[in-house]
């Protein structure tokens, strides 16, 4: 049996980070996620991880010796948020090229300016496309069993990718809530040990890691990455078959709340879907088939399976959390309508961008939401589809 | 080893990341073919002073063990013209490179 505990989002974070021991973290902070590297360095100064803590000077340094540390055959963790994972954009790419299985939590926070340290997911958004694994999380629990389950994802063979788990910055992050810990023991065994194939470090076999790419073969060596990625969907799978037969916790790519019989549902990630679920048992008390349906496996993307959960809806609303200021939809809401479009499953879908720099939402707002679906499960007209809700026009 | 791949080689018999599982392996990246001018050596103008060889940034003037420069090394010479410029008896001439 787990331990019964109350932690924050970051604490869960660190005290993950402590059961896997990695080799090495290289941080850098910046708020919300700086209580990661904080409680970790104290695990480092007390002895009780046998981790190398690089106190770097920035978070483009911070990922920079991640990709050292990975490369040399260890394993590496990171932390950070918003603008710190902006500095680092230049290595988020290269540590998924160079097919590092690098492990990050990231505190999802609004990418300035004008400056704002407080929650929406525009950090995420922004490297989508950079070949990292992305999972995200409602809680301090999920923020916790999604780091335990990273790195074996992430390391495995027909994968080799970097991997970051998302939670909410403050939300997530700041809020104490229960939590059950699996012990140290059995996190040790669940994790392994690292045994890299290919290293820098391995003087039987040196290496040359990141040489130049010309015309002739960048593709084939993005389309190795793209391949990982579809694998990777099959591993996660499998893992959170193994967690699960530790722990009694069950992930899969999304979680499907009272969808069986649902006529109207809204897509979410992260702590939204908390709220939302309390809007749901609200309507479901009134007689609304209401549904919700929670992203956690956000990259790779479940494109077959969320075009199946969504395909026998009357409307569905996807909510992002991010503004992909692109005249169109948020991210989240194209990645949807994309699969269901692709997989021929056609409901009437809008798109809500919602609770940018921390804007609170509500269960007012998300029954907001469900009320314009069951309008247009009513009427079948939808009078624009690119929506914002909590918003002042 | 280090597989050899072309332009031909399919995805799956490459190595991720373009990784190279050898050492030595800049020396198989021939950069010669980078140059527009040449250096030309005279050997007959040329004394053995010695300047030319440790200014030469890619080692691309080869010495023999009795530490006498042959001819030039076209497989990695860029054309840069820092041994012409050194060189005191016009042993070394750079031209076009046709």
């Amino acid at each position: 049996m787990g331990i019964r505990e109350r932690l924050s989002g970051n604490e869960a974070a660190a005290i993950a980070m402590k059961q896997i021991n990695p080799d090495v973290v290289a941080a850098f902070p910046i708020t919300p996620s700086t209580e990661i590297p904080q409680y970790f360095s104290t695990f480092v100064s007390n002895g009780s991880v046998d981790t190398e803590f690089v106190a770097v000077e920035s978070e483009h340094s911070a990922m920079s010796a991640c990709v050292g540390a990975e490369a040399a055959g260890s394993r590496a963790m990171t932390a950070t948020s918003a603008n710190g994972l902006s500095f680092m954009w230049e290595m988020i790419y290269i540590a998924s090229s160079l097919r590092l299985p690098i492990v990050m939590s990231l505190v999802n926070r609004a990418v300035s300016g004008p400056l704002n340290i407080h929650c929406d997911h525009s950090d995420a958004m922004g490297v989508r496309d950079s070949g990292w694994i992305m999972l995200f999380s409602e809680n301090n629990q999920e923020a916790y069993d999604n780091l335990i389950m990273a790195h074996r994802i992430a390391e495995n063979k027909d994968v080799l990718l970097p991997l970051m788990v998302c939670q909410d910055g403050f939300i997530t992050s700041h809020s104490i809530e229960n939590i059950e810990l699996i012990e140290d023991d059995k996190v040790k065994e669940f994790v392994g040990t690292y045994k890299p194939e290919h290293y820098l470090l391995n003087d039987k076999e040196p290496m040359a890691i990141g040489p130049l790419d010309v015309q002739s073969y960048l593709f084939e060596h993005k389309y190795q990455q793209a391949q990982a990625m579809r694998n990777a969907k099959k591993v996660i799978a499998d893992i959170a078959k193994d967690f699960e037969k530790m722990t009694g916790r069950k992930y899969s790519f999304f979680e499907e709340y009272k969808m069986e019989d649902a006529e109207i549902a809204v897509v979410c990630m992260n702590s939204t879907a908390g709220t939302a679920k309390t809007v749901v048992d609200d309507l479901r008390s009134k007689g609304v088939k209401a549904g919700l349906v929670k992203v956690r496996v956000f990259r790779p993307f479940p494109t077959e399976e969320i075009a199946n959960a969504l395909g026998n809806l009357k409307a569905v609303a996807i909510m992002d959390k991010a503004d992909s200021l692109n005249g169109a939809g948020g991210a989240l809401f194209e990645d949807v309508t994309s699969a269901m479009y692709v997989n021929q499953k056609q409901v009437p879908a809008v798109s809500y961008v919602y609770g940018i720099g921390g804007r609170d939402v509500t269960s007012n707002d998300i029954h907001e939401i469900y009320e314009y679906l069951q309008n247009v499960a009513n009427t079948g007209e939808i009078d624009n589809p690119y929506r914002y809700v909590g918003l002042r026009v | 080893m280090s597989a050899n791949i072309d332009k031909n080689t399919p995805a799956k018999d490459m190595t991720i990341g373009g990784n190279i599982y050898d050492a030595g392996n800049a020396r198989e990246f021939k950069t010669g073919d980078w140059r527009s001018i040449k250096p030309k050596y005279i050997s007959e103008k040329c004394t053995q002073c010695g300047l030319c060889f440790p200014v030469c940034p890619d080692d691309a003037i080869p010495v023999g063990k009795d530490g006498k420069r042959t001819d030039f090394n076209y497989d990695y010479c860029k054309g840069c013209g820092v041994c012409a410029k050194v060189c005191p008896f016009k042993a070394i001439e750079m031209v076009n490179e046709e």
